[in-house]
């Protein structure tokens, strides 16, 4: 039977599946290679599916296609490529075929992974390469995410891929205390990826929400192995689940920013919550506690609707825990909104002043916030601050709502 | 009723589409074929595939093509079935292929079951 209906992103996904699995057999090397064969593929689908209807098997039907062009292609350069040759010749000598079971696609797509989260790489070109290679974006959906250029993109995408190779980053899996530490890099950058879709203070369209849940498929195939199924990493993916159970509630129909405090609950997605849960769960093993566990419980405490001053002071407690584990401003600006829910507006004012985040459109909006009750011309004053600094027109509009609702009262 | 063939010609047949705007690019076109075939005026079609393709020139010149000198190629057909052209010209309007800047859909009866042999 023909299926009339393609699976969602089923492109986007085998995109990155067919590239990890070719780079895993032919090396880091390979990897222009075997974007093309994986395009390629794609446009003959693209040429015959429409006319004969979906495969049976869509998949396998790419991976047949793959598999006879990265041999094809082996096949016209084997004169020259004395490297590629030798993979090549043991493929033939042994008759080994690509394998593209579930089991290597997974293990290749890990292996890619450590790769492109090598310490060697900018953050920069990890974010760039990650998007490309292991979530299949396009150059054009990138470069939007961005507000850049595609030669931008294609340049950042060209000069991250020379470094890979002068790196000689292997798709060796890292072992024993190397994979702690190469973990942890990966950790990074799968949660800025995650906030690069959640808030993006250039871009118009608020949420990438496509950004979060790549950054989520990714993290959870890091449970799925046991080397990196740790307890730091089920505790970044229960904190993004949390995280992204606010997506709806957080833009109105226009794309502006609704803040926490006017969020309609009712739209806060109750299914993932639970799964944060589970994660938050899985994590709370062994005796480390990263500050991926202290963001997930705290983002845990925000899923709970009831404004108990139990939530508010659990949460500044586990604020002033993540503040001695690794200090950022942010966090410590987000610790005085707890803070005034538990001591007042007015002892959480004096710990803000005290920030100074000059350059950032939440601290105005914030201390406006912790003036509005005490302080209306001082409420008003901030929040003006914050709409001179807000990048975007979605954001002067959320700020403006709460600098109407100061005036009108 | 006549028939006709509806010849997608891309400007540039190598430019590279992402794999999202290649699944929105199927999705299209399976929704237009679909169309055509609800009114039982779909005959058949085909793609024209890139790999290995050639260029027999003037006293059996082979080139690799239809790259290089000749950009605009053809990317695929489907034959219809239309009572007149202006029938035929609106199945082709439709076509997702026009989506792309410079693209063009031709419109050909075909000579064969025209209605006179």
């Amino acid at each position: 039977m023909k299926q009339d209906q393609l699976i969602p992103n089923l492109f986007r996904t085998e995109y990155s599946k067919i590239v990890a699995v070719l780079c895993k057999h032919f090396g880091v090397t390979f990897i222009d290679h075997a974007e093309d064969i994986a395009s390629d593929s794609f446009l003959k689908a693209m040429q015959t599916w429409p006319f004969e209807g979906i495969p049976e098997k869509p998949t396998a039907w790419l991976y047949t296609v793959a598999k006879n062009k990265a041999f094809n292609l082996l096949l016209r350069r084997q004169t020259y490529e004395a490297n590629v040759l030798t993979a090549w010749t043991d493929m033939n000598d042994c008759s080994i075929t690509l394998d593209l079971s579930e089991d290597n696609i997974q293990d290749s797509q890990l292996r890619m992974i450590f790769a492109i989260c090598h310490p060697t790489l900018p953050k920069e070109s990890q974010i760039a390469l990650a998007l490309r290679i292991l979530c299949g974006f396009g150059i054009d959906e990138i470069a939007t995410a961005f507000l850049t250029s595609r030669d931008t993109i294609n340049k950042r995408l060209s000069r991250a891929k020379d470094k890979f190779r002068n790196a000689n980053v292997t798709l060796e899996f890292p072992e024993g205390n190397t994979l702690i530490t190469r973990l942890d890099a990966v950790l990074i950058t799968l949660y800025l990826l995650f906030s690069e879709g959640y808030y993006s203070e250039n871009n118009e369209r608020l949420v990438n929400e496509e950004f979060c849940f790549e950054a989520m498929r990714l993290a959870h195939l890091l449970t799925l192995s046991n080397e990196t199924c740790r307890p730091e990493t089920n505790a970044l993916l229960a904190l993004m689940c949390f995280q992204a159970s606010r997506l709806k509630a957080r833009t109105d129909h226009s794309g502006a920013l609704i803040f926490y405090e006017e969020q309609d609950t009712t739209l806060w997605d109750m299914a993932l919550i639970a799964e944060g849960t589970r994660y938050l769960h899985e994590a709370s093993t062994g005796n480390t506690v990263s500050r991926y566990h202290l963001e997930a419980a705290i983002a845990y405490w925000y899923t709970r609707k009831e404004n108990a001053e139990e939530k508010w002071q659990n949460i500044l407690t586990l604020y002033d825990q993540l503040l001695t584990v690794e200090y950022s401003p942010i966090a410590a600006m987000n610790r005085t909104f707890a803070l005034a829910q538990v001591k007042g507006n007015a002892t959480a004012i004096v710990e803000a002043e005290k920030l100074k985040l000059e350059e950032n459109l939440f601290y105005f909006v914030l201390l406006g916030e912790l003036y509005r009750p005490l302080d209306g011309e001082k409420a008003k004053l901030h929040f003006e601050r914050a709409l001179t600094l807000a990048k975007t027109q979605r954001d002067r509009q959320s700020i403006q709502r709460k600098l109407n609702g100061v005036v009108a009262s | 009723m006549k028939e006709f063939m509806l010849i997608f010609r891309h400007e540039d047949g190598k430019k590279v589409a992402s794999p999202e705007q290649i699944q929105q690019w199927m999705k299209e076109t399976m929704d237009w074929i679909a169309g055509i075939s609800a009114q039982h005026k779909f005959v058949g079609g085909n793609g024209l595939l890139f790999d290995d393709a050639k260029i027999v020139g003037h006293k059996g010149v082979v080139t690799n093509g239809p790259y290089g000198d000749i950009k605009e190629t053809l990317g695929g057909y489907i034959i219809v079935k239309a009572d007149d052209v202006n029938e035929a010209v609106a199945f082709a309007k439709g076509c997702p292929v026009l989506v792309g800047d410079g693209n063009t859909v031709e419109v050909r009866m075909l000579a064969k079951g025209d209605g006179l042999h």
